[in-house]
Parts: structure tokens; C-alpha cells; sequence
């Protein structure tokens, strides 16, 4: 009996093996150790490898939306302006594929801009780029026809609102909502043509385009990459399927793809006929799809990551205690939206208390505990004011709207209280229901769970938590279907003006649904301007009303943060997000 | 047999027909859209988007659309998750490579399964049941993630290692592993229960008397005689779940980055890329069916007493 018994367990085992070696019967043949390798063997090939995030959405240039899609295509594409290392890492702009050789202001105030493009500048496949190339793409951005979310990006070009968002023709047309059966007008909109998209190329080598007034931060767009060349023959084509096979996804930028295994990776390999081939650090880059950050960790540690920016939550004050994670800034902001508009919080007091009992420190150090700032105003900081990259930054110049210190706490409370006995609530008595609502995700739910122990501690105000599927909760934001809902704005380009256009009445992201008058003014007369002070002054009275009436309460500024091999050197980075890879060295 | 196969088939393009209407009317239920964003596209952008994909039809005739599309074996577009690029491609390419590693998932799950099973039974109330229980109790109540993240934290190294975090085909066997052993933990822990249940209820029927009484070799018994009926229920709950693990197992994929289609059940509904919800939801309806319609026949192959036609047992 026992011996049987054995032979079971013999034969589990050996089926156990069997099914191990069993595995994946084609496999190919081991590849080759490297053993044979001479010790004094040219250095073996540098594979960059690296892990954003998961399969992009797209790497279409102008239809893609995500960081991680910009940084694979800026290293595919490259626009009139790219991002260069300064020196310490960080990013600044210089010439790409062209010069800016005149920049006129026209007497109706619009800015005409020439481009000279670069000689020798040329595709993957060896042909040469043209301004024709740049025009055809910008046109392709403009035009509603390519649905590309970012078109807004060259909004500051002339004709690109009557292309994108059509003229009104005063005619009207009668729409039936299909589930409610309700009939509504809905005033016809005619679109005007891409090709009057004030962009233009008298030849191949000179680019022209017309703003409606000037823009400071139009070399950044530029840089963008939804501004960036795509191919006019190929797409039309391949239509909009070129981006997936290596023999059509052709780009003008250091790198080319070699090779993309969906869901697993995309292999870039240098583009011999860059202009800057021959400095480029890596032999290849490959960035790795991935989207569990366990694995991303596991991986970097085994040494099969080079680059991570994802660690598991519970490993990050152990690695920022030992300089393992790097932290870098980032130009974005997480902040409490209320609904200006529903009561209570049309109250401008009951929002200023409910924003002034934010215990800020505690949420930076005890739950992100990943360096972030405590926000005291709206723009962060980082983001250029009237001097650029050389003066003071919009958040120096603007100044605290309320102390983030941690003595002032208490006295900030006090303060609310005294709102909110103002506003007719002494001790919270009386206040209606709340629903704080935030979309399900650990991070956000441990800011809700503070969030709502602070509010009943300081004011007695009892807040329900609510968390939504991503895709209800930003329905329900954006249609005003809220109380208080957790929000966040990262920077589109580093300028004041993407995080305070947002908040003119009607705008499509004002889901506080603010609504200013005064307002909308400063913002329109700081678009108006061409003297930078001045634009800057309108910004920062803008903000001041912003804040002054509390319409959002902000949390923290955003960090970046990352993880790098020792060995590896050149990366630099823009507080946008892009981490460029392209100059990294190893040894 | 033939009639009986026909009828079957009848039956199956019916029941895909009402799990695509009803899918579709369910995805269209939920709130939201595939262009939501933290920063809201413009109206324009919205309508732009909406006529490109078709979503600008009332929904009884973008359903009429889709159904006649699949007809042509278009499955439409990826929306969101991977856009522009056709549903069929993605589960063309996604597929296989979840299916290779489901298959040996479950292959070592019954080949270990079912002999422990036995095993237990065999050995009733001793301290090998006990054991048996112990290990296949853990192994059906700790979460796929758990097992996954352990086994990934715990064994997992660089490409050159014995078994490598990163999942690469161009790896051979030792990509294989770890993903498969995760996903083969769950069914063969159950598996090996049915078998011991099923396995002990054989044990105790007459014929199982009368075969011994007749001086049958020990073994003889169990194998041909208990095991027979002991596997009735180990097929009937491998039917279904073939087509679940052979489709991917979301988590498992997810920590060994393996480029398998699980990924899109879950994802193609929180990005609510409609076209790629359908799909995955036909084609894994598509593939259950299949799998019920095989395990009915292995019923016939394992018990001869089974009759396929109406009013059988």
C-alpha cells in the first residue's frame, strides 16, 4: 500500500515537470550565451529599456493625449521646436526642425511668424522634410474631420476657430433627443476649410503662420507634439491605420520603430538619417508596456527595467528615504472642485471654510509622502510669469492666498468656523447632507477619508464619500452633478493661461461652474496684450478673484517621480512630464 | 447526431444574437462615453468624434449596423484602448498567446488535480486528506493577484534568470512558468475537491462492491471503474471554464505583462470602447457555447449511458 501511495506522489512530481518542460513546445533555440563574447569585445549594445505606462492609446501625433504617448513620439517626431538637455537635466527649448526667422506684427495686431527649415532635415525613409509637410499636418489638426482632442492646441492660429469650431449661421435646426423625445434648437454651424488655416509654405524650405495676436508661449507649441510633421502620402494611404506597422509609422525624430509586439513593447531604434544621428546615446529604446507597478518595481530591481516611473505605494518612503526615487516637478495641480452654483456652496463663505480647514501638510506627508507641495493658490509653481525661464516664477510673483504652514492650522480653523456661524451653520448645526465624490482609486479614496475626518472634526459637518467608474464620474462633473468632486489640472504648456482660461464662464472644463464677470475680463484682457507685464498683471488678478472667492479649494501641487539605473546618465526631463531619453549613456 | 448537431448550432447563433443585443443595450445603459477626459474635448470635437465612429446614430441603428457588420466578420474599431485598430486583429493577435498559456494552465491543473483528488478519496480521514485539504483550501481562497504578485516577488528575475518578470515569447519556456502556474492554481485546488467528491459518491456505489467482490485488482477499480463516473463532474465544470481561462486571466496577465487578451474584458468596459466590449463579449460567448457543446459529447464518451437527444438523462 505504501509503495503505491509513493508512486502517486512519484508520478504527480514527474507530471508536474512533464507539464513545466511541456511549455511553449516551439521554442526557439537557447539563444547563444554570451560567452564567446572576448573579454575585450567592442561594449556590447545599449538597450535603453523603459516603462511609461501600458499599450498607448495612440502614437498618431495629433491624436494622441497622454504623457506617456508624447514622450514615445517626441522621440519618433521631431516638430519646428524640440526640447534639449541644459546641462543639468532639465529641458530647455532650442531650434528642431526649423529657425524662426522673422516674426512681424501686422498692423490688425495679428503676429505672422516665418520659419527657415533646417537643411538636410529628413524622414526615416530618407526623403527630405518641407514646410509643405508642416502645413499639411497643422491643417490635419485644425480640421474636425480628424477628431484629434488637442487641436485647441494651435487655437492661437488665425482661422482655426471658424475651422475647428465652425461659424455660426444663424440658422436653426430641430434635434430630438433620442431617450427624452425632447426637441431642442440647435443652431447650424458651418465649418470653414482647413486650407484657410492661416499656415502656409511659399517653398519648401520656409513655413509661415499667422496668430490672431501674440502668443509667449508659442515656441512651447511648437514643441508640442501635436504639432509635429506627419507624412501626407502615407496617411492618406494607409488612412488611419499607418501608426501600426513599422513600414508606415515614418517620422522625422531621432528614433524610428523597430518593432512594436502590442501589449508587450515598442522597440525604437536610431533613425539613420537624423541629422544629430551620430551623438544619440542609446542603441535602441524600448519601452516596455506594462501596467502593474509591482512588476515595473520587480523588474527594475532584476535589472531588466533601466527606467520606472510607477512603484508600489507601500516601497515609496523606504526608497525616498534612501534616494532610490528620484522626485521632480511637475506642473499640475490636485484640488477640491465645489459646485459654485448649488447651495451650500454658492456661499463664497462656506467654501472658503470648508477650503481653510484642509489640513494640507497631512495629506502631502502622511498620504502621497511623495514630496508634493501644500498648494496655498491655484498655479503652481514652476509655471513662467512675465520674465520666462530667468525670473521669478507666477507663483513667487503671485504670492499665498492662505498661510499652508503648519502653526496657522489652528488659527485657520478658527477662522472657519467663524464663516461658517456666518453663513448661518454655527458648529455645522443645520448644514444640508454632503457627498464628496471622487473616482475609485485608492489615492483619491485616502484624500476623501482625511478630507471628511477634517471637515467633521473642524466644522462638524458630516460628508459622505461616493466613488464612481471613471467614466460616470467625469460625466457627472462635468454636467454639475455634484456637491464637491476631487479634480486635477496638469499643465498642457507652461503658462498661466492653462490654468486660468479654464475657469471663464461657460468654458467647456469650468465644471465649478464659475462664473465672474470681472473675471472673464482680466482673462480676455491678458490674451489681448503683447506686453508680457501686462498679460502677467491681468493673470494675477484673475487668480486673485479665483481664489479670493474660493472657488476651488487646491491640495498640493504634483511631483514626478522616477526610478534610474545607477549606471545610466542624459536623461532630462521638462515639468510637463516628458522624460527625453535620447541622450542617455550607460557606464 | 447530425440533427442533433444542427440543432445545436441553431440554438448557439440565436443565443450570440441575444448576447449581442443585450450587451449592447447594456453598454449603452451605463453613463459616460469613450471621449470623457479630465480635460473635456470641445463640442465640436465631441461631434467630430461621435460621426466618425457612428455614434451619432440612434442606437437601433447602430445595432443593425453592427449586427449586419459582423455578418461581413467586421467587428468595428478599437474607440480608446487601442484606436482605430480592428477588433478582430487585436483578438486575432491577443488570442493565441492567452490561449497557449491557458491551455497549460489547465492541463497541469487536471493532470495533478484529478490524481490528488483521488488520492484524498482513496485515502479518507488520514492525514494526506487532511494535507490535500489544507493545500487546496488556500490554494481556491487566495485571490489570482496574491499568487501572481508572491510567485512574481518571490521567483522573478532578469531575462537571463531562471524565470524572468517580464513575460517575452522570444524567452521560450521560462516565459511560460510562473504565468502558468498562477493561473492553474485556482482550478486545479477545485478540481481536485470535485474529483475527491465525486470520487468518494463512486466509491460507495453498488458496482464498486460487486467489482471488488468480483476479485478486481485495486486499481482496476479505481481507475476504470470509479474514476469513469468520478469525471462527470470534474467535465462539467471544465467546460465553461476552458473558455474563461483560454480568453485570459486579467491579473495574471497584468503582473507578468503578458500580452494576452484578459486585459480587454475588464478594460474595454471602463474605457467604454464599445466596439471592443462587443467583441470580447461575443467571442467569449461564442467560445462557451462551443465548450458546452463539447463537454455534452465527452459526457456521451465517458458515460455511454448519456443520450444526447431531448428526454435523455
Amino acid at each position: 500500500m505504501n509503495t503505491k501511495k509513493l508512486l502517486a506522489l512519484l508520478l504527480t512530481v514527474v507530471m508536474l515537470v512533464g507539464i513545466m518542460a511541456a511549455c511553449a513546445p516551439k521554442a526557439p533555440a537557447e539563444p547563444t550565451p554570451e560567452t564567446d563574447a572576448t573579454p575585450e569585445a567592442v561594449s556590447e549594445a545599449f538597450d535603453m529599456a523603459v516603462c511609461l505606462a501600458s499599450e498607448p492609446k495612440t502614437i498618431d501625433p495629433a491624436l494622441n493625449t497622454a504623457v506617456d504617448g508624447a514622450i514615445m513620439i517626441q522621440h519618433f517626431f521631431e516638430g519646428l521646436k524640440k526640447w534639449v538637455d541644459d546641462g543639468n537635466g532639465n529641458a530647455t527649448l532650442a531650434d528642431g526642425q526649423a529657425t524662426i526667422e522673422d516674426k512681424t506684427v501686422n498692423d490688425d495686431g495679428t503676429v505672422t511668424y516665418t520659419f527657415k527649415m533646417r537643411e538636410g532635415a529628413l524622414w526615416s525613409d530618407g526623403t527630405p522634410v518641407t514646410a509643405n509637410d508642416f502645413v499639411y499636418s497643422w491643417k490635419r489638426l485644425a480640421d474636425p474631420a480628424t477628431a484629434a482632442e488637442y487641436n485647441y492646441m494651435i487655437d492661437m492660429v488665425l482661422g482655426f476657430d471658424e475651422v475647428a469650431y465652425g461659424v455660426p449661421t444663424g440658422e436653426f435646426e430641430t434635434v430630438v433627443d433620442e431617450e427624452t423625445g425632447e426637441e431642442t434648437q440647435k443652431e447650424i454651424v458651418e465649418y470653414a476649410d482647413p486650407s484657410t488655416l492661416a499656415v502656409s509654405a511659399p517653398d519648401d524650405s520656409t513655413f509661415v503662420v499667422t496668430l490672431k495676436n501674440d502668443c509667449p508661449y508659442f515656441d512651447e507649441i511648437c514643441a508640442f507634439p501635436a504639432t509635429y510633421p506627419v507624412r501626407k502620402d502615407i496617411i492618406e494611404a494607409a488612412a488611419d491605420q499607418w501608426t501600426f506597422d513599422t513600414a508606415t509609422y515614418i517620422g522625422n525624430g531621432p528614433y524610428k520603430m523597430g518593432e512594436w509586439v502590442h501589449n508587450s513593447y515598442i522597440k525604437a531604434v536610431p533613425n539613420e538619417n537624423y541629422y544629430d544621428v551620430e551623438k544619440l546615446g542609446p542603441d535602441s529604446i524600448t519601452f516596455q508596456l506594462m501596467d502593474d507597478a509591482n512588476a515595473m518595481y520587480t523588474s527594475f530591481k532584476s535589472g531588466t527595467l533601466n527606467f520606472i516611473e510607477e512603484v508600489p505605494t507601500d516601497e515609496v518612503a523606504t526608497l525616498l528615504a534612501n534616494g532610490e526615487l528620484n522626485v521632480v516637478p511637475y506642473l499640475g495641480t490636485y484640488f477640491v472642485c465645489f459646485n459654485n452654483k448649488v447651495a451650500p456652496f454658492d456661499d463664497a463663505r462656506v467654501r472658503e471654510a470648508f477650503s481653510l480647514v484642509i489640513d494640507r501638510n497631512y495629506i502631502v506627508e502622511k498620504i502621497k509622502q511623495t514630496g508634493e507641495l501644500p498648494a496655498s493658490a491655484y498655479v503652481p509653481y514652476g509655471v513662467y510669469d512675465a520674465e520666462g525661464p530667468s525670473g521669478d516664477d507666477f507663483r513667487t510673483v503671485g504670492g499665498e492666498y492662505y498661510s499652508v504652514s503648519e502653526e496657522d492650522y489652528q488659527a485657520n480653523c478658527e477662522r472657519a468656523r467663524e464663516l461658517l456661524a456666518e453663513a448661518g451653520y454655527p458648529n455645522g448645526e443645520g448644514f444640508p447632507a454632503i457627498e464628496y465624490l471622487y473616482n475609485t482609486n485608492d489615492d483619491h479614496k485616502a484624500i476623501g477619508e482625511a478630507l471628511q475626518q477634517m471637515w467633521k472634526t473642524e466644522l462638524g459637518v458630516d460628508v459622505v464619500l461616493t466613488n464612481q467608474d471613471w467614466a460616470v464620474f467625469i460625466e457627472n462633473r462635468q454636467n454639475g452633478n455634484y456637491q464637491i468632486a476631487r479634480h486635477a489640472w496638469i499643465a498642457d504648456y507652461n503658462d498661466p493661461c492653462t490654468f486660468i482660461d479654464m475657469w471663464v464662464t461657460g468654458a467647456g472644463n469650468n465644471d465649478a461652474d464659475y462664473s465672474n464677470a470681472e473675471y472673464d475680463a482680466y482673462v480676455a484682457a491678458a490674451k489681448a496684450t503683447v506686453d508680457p507685464a501686462e498679460r502677467m498683471k491681468n493673470f494675477h488678478a484673475a487668480e486673485d478673484l479665483l481664489m479670493g472667492e474660493n472657488a476651488i479649494a487646491p491640495i498640493y501641487f504634483y511631483t514626478q517621480r522616477y526610478m534610474l539605473s545607477e549606471d545610466i546618465q542624459g536623461l532630462y526631463y521638462t515639468p510637463l512630464g516628458y522624460f527625453l531619453f535620447s541622450y542617455c549613456t550607460k557606464g | 447526431m447530425a440533427k442533433y448537431t444542427l440543432k445545436r448550432l441553431i440554438m448557439a447563433i440565436l443565443t450570440l444574437l441575444l448576447v449581442a443585443c443585450l450587451t449592447f443595450l447594456l453598454m449603452n445603459s451605463i453613463p459616460g462615453s469613450p471621449w470623457v477626459s479630465e480635460k473635456a474635448p470641445s463640442q465640436a470635437t465631441l461631434d467630430a468624434l461621435n460621426a466618425k465612429y457612428g455614434l451619432d446614430k440612434p442606437l437601433i441603428v447602430q445595432l443593425g449596423k453592427y449586427l449586419e457588420n459582423i455578418l461581413k466578420g467586421d467587428l468595428g474599431v478599437s474607440l480608446k484602448m487601442q484606436q482605430n485598430r480592428p477588433v478582430l486583429d487585436i483578438i486575432k493577435e491577443m488570442f493565441p498567446v492567452s490561449a497557449k498559456i491557458g491551455v497549460f494552465a489547465l492541463l497541469w491543473a487536471i493532470l495533478v488535480g484529478v490524481p490528488l483528488g483521488c488520492l484524498a478519496a482513496y485515502n479518507r480521514g488520514k492525514w494526506l486528506d487532511s494535507l490535500l485539504r489544507i493545500i487546496c483550501t488556500i490554494g481556491v481562497s487566495m485571490p489570482s493577484f496574491v499568487v501572481a504578485s508572491l510567485l512574481l516577488t518571490g521567483l522573478g528575475g532578469n531575462d537571463q534568470s531562471m524565470f524572468p518578470t517580464i513575460f517575452k515569447a522570444s524567452l521560450g519556456v521560462k516565459s511560460y512558468v510562473l504565468p502558468c502556474f498562477a493561473l492553474g492554481v485556482y482550478p486545479m485546488c477545485y478540481i481536485s475537491r470535485q474529483a475527491r467528491s465525486a470520487m468518494l459518491d463512486s466509491l460507495g456505489q453498488d458496482y464498486i462492491k460487486t467489482a471488488r467482490a468480483k476479485g478486481l485488482k485495486n486499481t482496476a477499480v479505481i481507475f476504470k471503474h470509479a474514476l469513469r463516473n468520478a469525471l462527470i463532474p470534474v467535465i462539467t465544470y471544465l467546460g465553461p471554464q476552458i473558455a474563461f481561462v483560454l480568453c485570459g486571466g486579467f491579473v495574471v496577465e497584468s503582473v507578468f505583462s503578458v500580452p494576452g487578451l484578459g486585459r480587454y474584458f475588464v478594460q474595454s468596459i471602463l474605457n467604454r470602447d464599445y466596439p471592443l466590449i462587443m467583441g470580447t463579449t461575443i467571442f467569449l460567448a461564442a467560445f462557451i457555447i462551443l465548450m458546452n457543446f463539447v463537454v455534452d459529447i465527452l459526457y456521451k464518451v465517458v458515460d455511454p449511458r448519456i443520450t444526447l437527444e431531448e428526454g435523455g438523462n
